[in-house]
C-alpha cells in the first residue's frame, strides 16, 4: 500500500490533481458536509441565478448527515453516504470549483467526465465507521438549512480525516483497480 | 389470559433502539475479526481492523456504529394468549422508537410521505410493524433498525420453477454486484425463496435477523447458504469494495411454500453493521 499523504485545505487544482487512485490520505482543515436535501435545494438555487451560501471554489464536500452530538460533543457518528445519489446534482455542483469530494460507492460515468475536466477528485471513507472518523472531526457548525436537521449544509473542522482515493482526477478508478486481482466468478 | 401493558412495549422498543444502534452484536463482531484474519488484500484487512475498532468505541462510549441508524423493523411474536391493556399496540411501538431515537441521540431518517413533500417526522417513526399470532402468552420482539445504503441495493426477482437453483445463485450474484461499494461491505445477505411476491421480501428481511453463525436446519438450504457466500466472496468486491477476499459475512435463507407456478426470490442487502436486538416479555 502507497504512504499516507496528508493533505490541509483549501485543496487546490494542482494538490487534487497529485492524489492518484488507491492513495490513502489524511485531510486537515475544513470541509463541508451535505447530502440528498441540500444538494437538490443549492442546484434549485442555482437554476434561478442565486449565489450559493458557501463558495466551493477549492473545497470539499463531504456527503454526511451525521446523529445528534452528545452533550459535550462537537457532532455525533458522522460516517459516509452513498454519493451516486448525488450524481444527478454533481457535475453543476463541480462547476461551482470543487476540488473534493468525500463518499462511498461508485459514481455516474456523467460525474468522471466532469471531474476530469475540473480536476476534481473522489474520496471514500469507510462507510460505517462513523464513531470512529467523528474523532477526527472537531467542529460543526450549520451554515444554512438548519430546517433540512442531519441535511442541513455545515462546515467541519477535521484533523487528520481518514480517506482513500477511489477515483482520481484522470478518470482511474480503484474500485475497478482494487477488485481486479481478486475477482474469480 | 396474560396482560400485558403496553407501556412495557414501548420501554422495551425504545432499550432495543439504542441497544442495536450502540453493541454490534457479538455474532457479527465475531465474523469481523475472522473475516479480518483471513483477508489476502492489505487494504481490505485494514478496512476491517476499523470496522472492528469502530465497534469497539461504539461500545466503550454508547455512540451509533453507523450515522445512518436505519428505519426501524419490528418483528413481533404475539402469544394468542396475551391481552394487551393501556393503549394501542402499534403506537405504543412508535412511542418507543421516538423515545430511543430521542434520547438515544440517534438520526431521525424518516420521512412522512415519499413523493412530494418528504417531510422528515423527526423521531424515526413510524417503524415497520410484522406482527404474527402464535401459540402461548409470551409476546418476542426482534428490531433492526435498517440502514438504506443497503436497502437501495436490495431486490426482488419473480423467477420461475424452470430457473431453479441456478436462477437463485444469479440473483444473488447480480445483486450483490451492483450493489458493490454501495452498500458498505462486507455484508451479511438476506434471502427469501417462495412464498408470494410481499412473502419473499418478508422472508428475507427476516433472514437477517438470525444470527450470521447459523446456518437453515434444512440441510439443502443449509448447504445452499454456504455456497451462495463462497460465490459471492469470489466476486472481488470486498470491505468497501475496493477489493479483497471479504465481500459478505454470511448469506442466511429462509423459505416458504410457493405456488406452483412461482420461485419468488428476494435479496435483501446489509451492512457490516447488521443490527438486532431482541426481548422477550
Amino acid at each position: 500500500m502507497a504512504e499516507v499523504k496528508r493533505i490541509t485545505t483549501p485543496l487546490t487544482k494542482e494538490m487534487a490533481r497529485s492524489l492518484k487512485a488507491g492513495d490513502s490520505v489524511l485531510i486537515t482543515g475544513t470541509i463541508f458536509s451535505a447530502r440528498d436535501a441540500a444538494h437538490k435545494v443549492m442546484t434549485e438555487a442555482l437554476d434561478r441565478g442565486e449565489t450559493l451560501p458557501v463558495d466551493f471554489t477549492n473545497q470539499i464536500v463531504y456527503y454526511l448527515g451525521p446523529t445528534p452530538a452528545k452533550p459535550g460533543d462537537p457532532i455525533g457518528s458522522a460516517g459516509p453516504t452513498t454519493a451516486g445519489r448525488m450524481d444527478k446534482y454533481t457535475p453543476q455542483m463541480i462547476e461551482q470549483g470543487l476540488s473534493g469530494m468525500i463518499g462511498k460507492g461508485y459514481r455516474s460515468p456523467e460525474v468522471v467526465e466532469a471531474m476530469k475536466k475540473n480536476s476534481t477528485v473522489f474520496m471514500v471513507a469507510i462507510g460505517g465507521a462513523a464513531a470512529l472518523i467523528a474523532k477526527t472531526i472537531k467542529a460543526y457548525e450549520v451554515l444554512a438549512y438548519p430546517e433540512l436537521g442531519a441535511e442541513a449544509l455545515a462546515k467541519l473542522t477535521v484533523e487528520d480525516f481518514p480517506a482513500i482515493v477511489a477515483i482520481d482526477c484522470d478518470g482511474n478508478n480503484y474500485y475497478e483497480e482494487g477488485q481486479k486481482p481478486y475477482r474469480k466468478i | 389470559m396474560r396482560t400485558i401493558e403496553v407501556e412495557q412495549i414501548t420501554q422495551a422498543i425504545a432499550k432495543m433502539c439504542m441497544d442495536a444502534c450502540y453493541y454490534l452484536s457479538e455474532d457479527v463482531y465475531d465474523a469481523l475479526v475472522s473475516a479480518g484474519r483471513k483477508e489476502e488484500s492489505d487494504l481490505g484487512k485494514e478496512i476491517i481492523g476499523k470496522l472492528v475498532e469502530n465497534a469497539n468505541i461504539s461500545k466503550n462510549e454508547q455512540r451509533p456504529i453507523c450515522q445512518d441508524t436505519g428505519m426501524t423493523v419490528v418483528f413481533m411474536e404475539i402469544g394468542q394468549d396475551v391481552h394487551f391493556v393501556g393503549g394501542s399496540l402499534e403506537e405504543a411501538v412508535n412511542a418507543g422508537v421516538a423515545k430511543g431515537y430521542t434520547e438515544g441521540y440517534l438520526r431521525k431518517s424518516v420521512v412522512a410521505e415519499p413523493l412530494f413533500n418528504r417531510k422528515n417526522t423527526t423521531n424515526n417513526t413510524p417503524a415497520i410493524l410484522h406482527t404474527n399470532i402464535v401459540p402461548g402468552d409470551k409476546v418476542k420482539i426482534k428490531l433492526a433498525p435498517k440502514g438504506f445504503g443497503s436497502e437501495n441495493k436490495s431486490a426482488l426477482k419473480m423467477l420461475v420453477p424452470a430457473d431453479g437453483v441456478e436462477g437463485v445463485k444469479k440473483v444473488v450474484l447480480d445483486t450483490v454486484k451492483t450493489a458493490g461499494p454501495n452498500a458498505c461491505p462486507p455484508m451479511v445477505i438476506g434471502v427469501g425463496i417462495g412464498g408470494t411476491m410481499e412473502k419473499a421480501t418478508i422472508l428475507a428481511k427476516k433472514a437477517l435477523l438470525r444470527s450470521v453463525n447459523k446456518r437453515n436446519d434444512h440441510p439443502e438450504y443449509a448447504k445452499l447458504e454456504e455456497e451462495l457466500l463462497e460465490m459471492v466472496n469470489k466476486t472481488g468486491v470486498g470491505p468497501q469494495g475496493l477489493g479483497g477476499v471479504t465481500t459478505a459475512l454470511a448469506v442466511n435463507v429462509e423459505y416458504f411454500a410457493t405456488h406452483i407456478a412461482g420461485l419468488p426470490v428476494a435479496v435483501n442487502i446489509n451492512c457490516h453493521a447488521t443490527r438486532h436486538a431482541e426481548a422477550e416479555l
